[in-house]
């Protein structure tokens, strides 16, 4: 296992991120009133957290933040039930209407995307939903494409790439496992 | 809550006696996933898409059956329901039989309800599918005990060490049983409280301690669990008179005034107002009898999630 983001660099990438979210605010493309994120179990979790924080600090909005369990909503789930890590979809906030990023801390295949769109819209119809994500490595299986990125990375398509989350919640590296 | 220490190791669920308390934290976990969903706009998932789960009632239920249809339907099964009155069963048919056309049918999870103890037992040992008990005989009811250990938790924040005392007829009750076991998997006392025609004989290796007076038995519970009296005790002359019982065993706020300030009151349903519960207390704040059956889609979801995948079960037990 190597590290292939050290933590100052990750955080780089997470404000670099969150800038780019609270620009698309500023230049009016989401209301303060209408901006919603909601984090991919488990990885978004954290990341939207800490993206809330930021656009907090910048632009003193308290944006609500939810989560989306995607287990039960997986294109594999007649074969790959029952998944034990499973936790609950938590979204207190009314979607109906609301400009919803979906966050998650690597985007690969898109199935997970996918599956958390499903998740959300049984939630109420959300005005538009976009898609924020710390790594975008590439190796699309389904048309999915994000809207904010905070570093591309070039990784072998069997290569495990993980965020690692610290017992705040804090992110902490970037490692990569090659496939044997 | 952990629910990563261990997967659900078990292809049916029969009886409370073979989980461990693991098993069950694993259900009840799993289960706080599933009631949200119920609260929803939408309140449906696309997890079991393409499973097919058979309700086989020999006995009436209404609320047991519907909460199982439900809870097959949210997670978008397709649920078929077959109950004594309408089937074949009538026309004479054995189990046997039934449960080897049932199979044909290629069925996922088959949910039985039996007059007779054991009979799930039966059907499971000759089905290629994952068996549910809802209720046989005097034997088991393990979907209710573990409703009942969900909203106990989710109402008192804690599973370990209670005291729950169990008013009724607890001789012939399956919901008695399943709840001694489950219980007592956490460190739990469990008392059981009415006439003494009403008290099984072999409390004693159930681990339950047996009162005959309602007042002892309530001291320091932390739930009071009121069973259903049903009416053909009378004509079994177990009982001598619907009101003598409701005086002397009936939860009313002056009897419940034995227990403390902080004990909640259960009653599996459907409940006979005025005679085991008077309506003061089934509609009161210490009341959690509608968080009962909430609870009880949360946990059939569970369930059905749990032994309708293909991954994760065991071989045939």
């Amino acid at each position: 296992m190597t590290t292939l983001v050290q933590s100052e660099e990750l955080a780089r990438c997470v404000r670099r991120l969150a800038a780019s979210i609270v620009d698309e605010v500023q230049r009016g493309g989401a209301g303060p009133h209408t901006l919603a994120l909601v984090g991919i179990r488990r990885g978004g979790v954290p990341l939207a957290a800490r993206i809330a924080s930021e656009i907090r600090a910048a632009e003193d909005i308290e944006v609500p933040v939810g989560t989306v369990e995607i287990a039960l909503y997986r294109d594999d789930a007649a074969t790959a039930l029952p998944d034990p890590k499973i936790g609950p979809s938590v979204i207190e906030f009314d979607v109906r209407g609301k400009d919803v990023i979906l966050v998650d801390d690597v985007l690969q295949t898109g199935r997970t995307v996918r599956a958390a769109i499903d998740c959300l819209l049984d939630y109420g119809r959300p005005r538009r939903v976009w898609l924020a994500v710390l790594f975008d490595r590439g190796g699309r299986e389904l048309p999915i494409a994000p809207d904010f990125v905070g570093r591309v990375v070039e990784v072998a398509a069997s290569a495990r790439l993980e965020v690692e989350v610290g017992p705040e919640g804090e992110l902490l590296q970037a490692t990569l496992e090659e496939a044997e | 809550m952990s629910n990563e220490s261990r997967p659900f190791m078990h292809r049916h669920l029969l009886d409370i006696e073979s989980l461990d308390a693991q098993d069950v934290l694993h259900l009840l976990d799993a289960a706080e996933v599933f009631f949200e969903i119920s609260r929803r706009p939408v309140r449906k998932v696309p997890t079991l898409r393409g499973k097919t789960v058979i309700n086989l009632f020999y006995e009436a239920s209404t609320r047991t059956r519907t909460s199982f249809e439900l809870a097959g339907k949210r997670l978008s099964a397709d649920v078929v329901n077959i109950s004594t009155g309408t089937s074949s069963v009538k026309k004479g048919e054995t189990l046997l039989d039934t449960v080897k056309t049932l199979e044909a049918m290629h069925p996922d999870v088959v949910i039985v309800r039996h007059s007779a103890s054991g009979a799930p037992h039966f059907i499971a040992e000759r089905l290629g599918c994952s068996v549910v008990n809802a209720g046989d005989g005097q034997h088991a009811h393990p979907t209710q005990a573990l409703l009942d250990a969900f909203t106990v938790r989710r109402r008192l924040g804690r599973l370990d060490g209670l005291t729950v005392t169990i008013c009724g007829d607890s001789k012939h009750s399956r919901v008695a049983r399943s709840n001694a076991h489950l219980f007592q998997l956490f460190g739990g006392k469990v008392r059981f409280v009415g006439p003494r025609t009403l008290l099984p004989h072999h409390a004693e290796s159930l681990g339950v301690e047996v009162y005959d007076r309602l007042e002892p038995a309530l001291e320091g519970a932390d739930v009071v669990m009121v069973l259903r009296i049903q009416r053909e005790r009378l004509a079994g002359a177990l009982l001598p008179s619907l009101r003598e019982y409701s005086r002397t065993f009936g939860i009313s706020e002056r009897t419940l005034a034995a227990a403390p300030e902080s004990a909640i009151v259960m009653h599996p349903g459907p409940m006979n107002r005025g005679v085991e519960i008077e309506p003061k207390v089934a509609d009161g704040p210490r009341s959690v009898v509608l968080n009962q059956v909430e609870a009880g889609l949360a946990i059939r979801m569970a369930i059905l999630y749990q032994l309708a995948g293909d991954a994760g079960t065991a071989p045939p037990s």
